[in-house]
């Protein structure tokens, strides 16, 4: 299969970028790994005229652990989020993610940015970074701007990026010491995307939950937070009848589309739960 | 667009495209039919190839995005005796109809240079990405782990000649 005919631009700098993306914001693409954005072209249901190529700007690789935070480059590939020993160590929920998403080929090519600004409702990392509580740079014509992660998705496949910006890194505060975390996630059999994706972190102090976040993806028309779970949780023994009690405030919070026979919220409530469970089973 | 790259060794450049799939540009431009399309929406990975060492679905890279890259596809692989990976599939009856065959094998010899002593749960995890319709994985998963001995034999004999 073929995709339509566009021009091809290799950008040398995030300048080259904003500057092409204006001349025809339109109909102009950003191209980073192509594993989301290529089969679409391909099938036709995107049509672009031109592609800028990103994967040469030094400024968007490369991953950097300071004393509270991690910086990971936009154009950062799965298979280093997966590897690089300073994500294992501050951003564990990301390399776990990060693990599970498509194929060890699609891992080779996939980037973070690419997965967020095409913001899949049913991409894998969403749901840790907005876990971890991720805040992303964002340049574009009028300078830098950042925007925390849990107001970027507005709906499927649209976000809060401005005709001309460009998504340069993201920064992942250091997760809490002493936290657990998971990424639990039931995968669709043929596509391998998750139905459901649970990232949840729990840090507990003499058994009760000191602070903990809870984010979800691939269920909801976009990734989301369980604020009132999390708010529940805090505070509370870490037992099983109130794991149950969070799951079921997260299910029953949501409205899912397209859930008359209540199969969403039901597979919501048993990861939850099992997430969750599995967090009172570590260390 | 000119794109130039080196294909098992042999730099080649070509004027295409932009829209050429990395695939196309190997079968049609380098005149190398190894590497085979399959469902061309990388699910199948029967196209798989490595891209400066990596093993990546040709059918989801442009052409333009290897400007200037390494590739090995399958008729790559053979270095005066046949690669541990094709021996093994040799031995272990690795392939039925072929098909798959070229995309396997290198997605094998990619696990095996990232990681020399895959247990049989990286082995099938590495293959996740790979469909065989023949349905069979049980004899490559044996032929992936034949190839990763055949791969210790060799460097044991290598020492061994050092040595003596």
């Amino acid at each position: 299969m073929f995709t339509t005919p566009f021009d091809y631009r290799n950008a040398h700098s995030v300048q080259d970028v904003i500057e092409w993306l204006q001349e025809d914001p339109d109909n102009t693409k950003i191209l980073a790994g192509g594993h989301s954005l290529l089969p679409l072209m391909k099938l036709r249901l995107s049509t672009v005229s031109h592609l800028i190529d990103i994967g040469q700007i030094p400024e968007l690789q490369g991953i950097v652990l300071s004393d509270n935070e991690l910086r990971i480059g936009a154009f950062t590939r799965y298979v280093q989020l997966v590897r690089d020993p300073s994500v294992a160590l501050a951003a564990p929920l990301v390399a776990e993610a990060a693990r599970v998403i498509g194929d060890l080929q699609v891992r080779n090519r996939g980037t973070i940015g690419g997965s967020l600004c095409h913001a899949d409702p049913a991409a894998d990392l969403p749901a840790a970074l907005l876990a971890l509580g991720a805040e992303l740079e964002i340049a574009g014509p009028a300078g830098k701007r950042r925007e925390d992660i849990d107001s970027f998705f507005l709906a499927p496949f649209i976000t809060t990026l401005a005709p001309g910006e460009v998504l340069t890194a993201i920064r992942i505060p250091r997760i809490a010491q002493g936290a657990r975390s998971i990424y639990l996630k039931r995968p669709h059999l043929a596509s391998g995307y998750p139905i459901i994706g649970v990232a949840a972190w729990v840090v507990l102090r003499d058994a009760q939950v000191d602070s903990c976040r809870i984010a979800i993806t691939g269920i909801g028309s976009v990734p989301f937070r369980a604020f009132s779970a999390e708010q529940m949780l805090v505070g509370q023994t870490f037992t099983r009848d109130v794991i149950l009690r969070a799951a079921e405030q997260v299910a029953s919070d949501q409205s899912f589309d397209d859930d008359d026979d209540g199969y969403k919220a039901n597979l919501c409530r048993v990861y939850v739960t099992r997430a969750l469970a599995a967090l009172g089973n570590q260390g | 667009m000119s794109v130039t790259m080196t294909v098992n060794g042999t730099t080649i450049t070509r004027s295409v495209e932009p829209r050429t799939l990395l695939v196309h540009f190997l079968r049609d431009e380098a005149g190398l039919t190894g590497t085979h399309v399959g469902c061309d929406t990388s699910q199948c990975g029967a196209c798989t190839v490595l891209l400066n060492g990596d093993a990546v679905k040709s059918c989801t890279v442009l052409a333009v995005q290897a400007n200037g890259a390494e590739v090995v596809t399958i008729e790559g692989l053979e270095q005066e005796v046949l690669h541990p990976v094709q021996q093994g599939f040799w031995e272990k009856h690795g392939l039925q109809c072929g098909f798959c065959t070229p995309g396997a094998m290198l997605t094998a010899s990619y696990l095996l240079s990232t990681n020399p002593h895959p247990s049989e749960t990286d082995i099938r995890d590495a293959l996740d990405g790979l469909l065989c319709r023949c349905t069979g994985y049980e004899t490559i998963v044996r032929s992936v782990q034949r190839a990763q001995e055949i791969m210790d034999e060799r460097q044991t004999e290598e020492r061994e000649t050092k040595i003596g």
